[in-house]
């Protein structure tokens, strides 16, 4: 198994004369846990976006687990095993909990239509274990007791939650959170870290974030992409990251001596 | 399963009732009844369960009809037994055509947004009653005379009247569509169903490939519609394009939206409903001398929109209705 | 070659009818991003209305400019009451329901509308009254230009460049055209977004209305199933010329009628509104967006 579970080299995204994403590159190690930071506008959730399938890059490589993904559809990028949640809660608004997390589950079911249609054993038995897993991924989550619920009766910071599970469920080998932490206060922020970080050790998963909230991508982030006006202006450690002039530059501003001269 | 039994079990009752009645009026409503009930669970997967908007229901029904009179014409009869086998197997066929039909429709129309679909549909379904029209081997405008039909069963001791024979193929085949449209629902392929209605995008993120699930429900809903055509066809013994045309569409969204978009036993009960309905308004059009119906669908269907869009059920059955009304009334689990 | 410049005028004359009623289709869908089932209805209420002011007010077999004028008013404020109706009472409380829902309720408003209409008017077709004297203007090299297409032409060349400057040289127009394509920003920058849409709605309906009258100078039969081709072919021309685009509409219209007129005269006449079909299927195959259309990127 190769060290590098995705690669992205010089991938770029222009929407007519807006460069979203510009030759953007950098590699994730297998069972890392990176994140993607940057001011509003820099292009995190674009490159989410080509990344996960939803756009296609204008130039540029995407190479998952030594396939090439750049340009292919989502579900398909989706089956490969790139799971991903969205910046604005995107949940599937008319059905319950546990039928959210059963359609993250449903792309990986075996059974055929003719399986389907005369209930086979094997049909029955996947059909039984789709669900059962979809309530341990639930109660993992504490979501377990609100399986019936409609998705939309939850608190927001459960509904979080349930984006999350729900990415689970397609039994991924990359985990693309969008701000997972939007909205949350500093305890709940806390339970999502400690969550991430449990989620990463029990399933092996590799996990890139996109946040906004710097507690928690220094407390759990191995690795630190910064992206600014669509190209990476930095990589490294979160320690690295705090004194790297220039993301300071691109948060704070130019860091003169000068008072207004 | 066990309610389908129940269910059956009440349409027999019924069956023999009417068959005991003698009135040919009373035979013919309650074949309607099934033959349109069948129409509605098919069409409800792509409006109610998949969220696409077809408006050519008809035509696919059409297909189906026209398909099965036409090889039913260029084969043998055969005998009173043979029928048994026959009847369905033609109805297969005219289901397969129906959903080849829909497969070619689908596959170009599916990849475009709600709005675009519901006009080619609405095209495929003109078009088709066009071409129909203009084809003299299946009679063009004048119709399809002469179908041959099911017959009486001699069975020596018993004679089974051919109302009989028509209600089995008929219950036959509501029997396989609600079955197998129940277990869809209830599978992997009804939440990609669902949540393609839902969100599309979401389900892509999710591995749904959206295109592949909306052409299957489009050709497993069209199949069930030529089946539903079939049958029509060698109960009226008699078919011609006006009868398939965007009028009869409409009817069949009415019952869907009325029933609820995503419930299958909404879907009976409101065939059911609106299949009686235009009997019952009989008097009211004694009395002011005007067909209301349309209109009465027309403010039904804006209505129904407007103040209770999910219809009778929801995307809810029956029995999870019952059970929630029993919640709220009684305080408890049913027994 | 006369009969061809002939037929190139009479493809005009429609194609300016279909224009009139595209623009309805796309304005509409530029604001809400939904097809307007029920507009080719609206069109059929304008032709309606138009015959009843003309009979009411005594205009039924005398011809003249003011007939025309008081017909097109009539048609034009009715189909503007009626789209605004629609559009408050039917359209405005599913705002944010499901697209499936919108849909169904505009064929149910289509239905409506043609049902009772049938039931009130009955179905039988009417005379549309005579506004205009037809006569052959003059002759150029065996071509006749009759005062009924010269009369279709300036009206449309009259609304189309009022409407151009309504677009786009009024504050009203400013406001249409920031509600099609940011309704929130449109909010926040002080636009009365409802208002604007009801407005839009308004507009386009009594461009349908101006269509129905021009309609039934040409072909003065008049019933209440008469929306339905119209309505279609319309449609056809908006999304042809790229739905959402003003200018596309126009384009689309006259592609349309040209089109219409050349495969009835050269080809055959049976064809004529599976013509409407043909181009429908190849355009959504090849460019869905449409001649002039703008594809619209959805937000993630």
């Amino acid at each position: 198994m190769a060290e590098n579970l995705l690669e992205l080299k010089n991938v770029s995204k222009y929407f007519g004369g807006l460069k979203a994403v510009d030759g953007v590159s950098f590699s994730l190690q297998r069972g890392g846990l990176f994140g993607l930071i940057g001011p509003n506008g820099a292009g995190k959730t674009t490159l989410f976006n080509v990344l996960t399938g939803i756009y296609a890059p204008t130039s540029g490589e995407i190479t998952f687990d030594q396939q090439s993904i750049g340009g292919l559809k989502a579900s398909f990028v989706a089956r490969l095993g790139v799971a991903r949640t969205f910046q604005n809660i995107r949940l599937f608004k008319d059905m319950t909990v546990i039928e959210n997390v059963l359609v993250g589950s449903a792309c990986r079911s075996q059974s055929s239509l003719a399986a389907t249609l005369i209930q086979s054993a094997g049909f029955l038995r996947e059909s039984q274990d789709r669900m059962k897993r979809a309530m341990t991924l639930l109660e993992s989550f504490g979501l377990a007791d609100k399986a019936d619920w409609a998705a939309t009766a939850l608190p927001y910071g459960e509904q979080r939650k349930l984006e999350v599970a729900r990415a689970m469920a397609s039994d991924p080998k990359l985990l693309c959170l969008d701000e997972p932490a939007a909205g949350m206060n500093h305890h709940e922020t806390e339970q999502l870290m400690t969550m991430i970080r449990k989620i990463r050790q029990e399933f092996g998963l590799t996990i890139l974030l996109i946040e906004h909230d710097m507690k928690l991508v220094m407390g759990i982030c191995d690795q630190i992409v910064v992206l600014d006006h669509g190209s990476k202006i930095a990589e490294g450690t979160p320690k690295e990251i705090q004194q790297n002039e220039r993301v300071i530059e691109a948060y704070l501003g130019p860091q003169t001596d000068e008072v207004y001269a | 399963m066990k309610n389908l039994l129940w269910a059956l079990l009440a349409a027999s009752i019924v069956t023999v009732v009417a068959d005991v009645s003698v009135d040919a009026f009373v035979q013919l409503m309650f074949i309607y009844v099934i033959i349109n009930a069948i129409l509605a669970l098919s069409l409800n997967l792509i409006n109610g369960i998949t969220g696409q908007f077809s408006l050519g229901h008809a035509g696919f029904m059409a297909v189906g009809a026209y398909v099965s009179a036409y090889l039913s014409s260029v084969t043998s009869v055969f005998s009173p037994f043979g029928q048994l086998v026959f009847f369905p197997l033609l109805a297969l066929m005219g289901g397969l055509a129906a959903a080849a039909a829909g497969f070619c429709v689908g596959l170009p129309s599916l990849r475009l947004k709600g709005d675009y679909l519901a006009i080619v549909t609405l095209g495929f379904g003109e078009i088709i009653r066009v071409l129909l029209l203009n084809t003299p081997a299946v009679g063009g405008a004048r119709g399809f005379y002469g179908i041959p039909g099911p017959v009486d069963l001699d069975l020596g001791f018993l004679v089974i009247s051919k109302f009989y024979v028509n209600c089995w193929y008929s219950l036959f085949w509501f029997s396989i569509c609600f079955i197998s449209l129940w277990r869809l629902k209830n599978s992997a392929f009804g939440q990609k169903f669902f949540s393609v209605r839902d969100d599309e995008i979401a389900a892509e993120a999710m591995g749904v490939d959206t295109t592949k699930t909306k052409v299957l429900a489009f050709v497993i809903s069209s199949f069930f519609a030529g089946v539903a055509g079939s049958l029509f066809a060698h109960y009226a013994n008699y078919i011609n394009p006006a009868s398939f045309g965007f009028q009869r569409s409409v009817d069949v969204i009415i019952m869907v939206v009325l029933g609820g978009m995503g419930s299958l036993s909404g879907s009976v009960v409101a065939a059911v409903f609106v299949t009686l309905l235009p009997e019952l308004l009989r008097p009211l059009q004694e009395i002011t001398g005007v067909d209301l119906r349309m209109v009465i669908y027309a403010s039904c269907l804006v209505l129904l929109m407007i103040l209770r869009p999910q219809g009778l059920f929801g995307s809810k059955e029956w029995v999870h209705v019952m059970r929630s009304w029993r919640l709220r009334f009684y305080g408890r689990k049913s027994a | 070659m006369q009969s061809f410049i002939q037929h190139l005028l009479n493809g005009a004359s429609l194609g300016s009818i279909y224009a009139l009623v595209a623009l309805g289709y796309t304005m509409v869908y530029g604001i809400l991003q939904f097809i307007n089932f029920a507009h080719s209805e609206v069109y059929m209420m304008g032709a309606f209305v138009a015959y009843f002011a003309a009979r009411l007010m005594g205009y039924v077999d005398s011809p003249g400019i003011d007939a025309l004028i008081l017909c097109l008013m009539a048609a034009m404020a009715g189909c503007a009451v009626i789209g605004l109706t629609i559009e408050r009472f039917a359209y405005r409380p599913l705002r944010n329901a499901p697209r499936v829902n919108v849909l169904i309720t505009a064929i149910g408003i289509s239905l409506f509308l043609q049902y009772s209409g049938q039931v009130v008017f009955g179905a039988d077709p009417k005379v549309f009254p005579n506004l205009i004297q037809d006569r052959a203007l003059f002759e150029f090299n065996g071509v006749e230009f009759r005062s009924m297409d010269l009369t279709i032409f300036l009206v449309t060349l009259f609304i189309l460049l009022s409407l151009q400057y309504l677009i786009f040289k009024t504050k009203t127009g400013s406001a249409i055209r920031a509600v099609s394509q940011n309704p929130l920003v449109a909010r926040l920058m002080g636009i009365n977004v409802e208002r604007t849409i009801s407005l839009t709605f308004a507009i386009g309906s009594s461009l349908a209305g101006v269509g129905s009258v021009l309609v039934g100078l040409k072909y003065p039969k008049i019933e209440p199933l008469m929306g339905t081709m119209i309505g279609l072919k319309a449609f056809v021309a908006a999304v042809l010329g790229g739905i959402g685009s003003l200018p596309g509409a126009v384009l689309g219209g006259f592609v349309m009628g040209l089109s219409e007129e050349m495969v009835v005269a050269y080809l055959s006449s049976t064809y004529r509104d599976a013509l409407a079909f043909g181009i429908l299927i190849i355009v959504l195959i090849v460019k869905p967006s449409g001649l002039l259309g703008v594809q619209r990127v959805e937000k993630v």
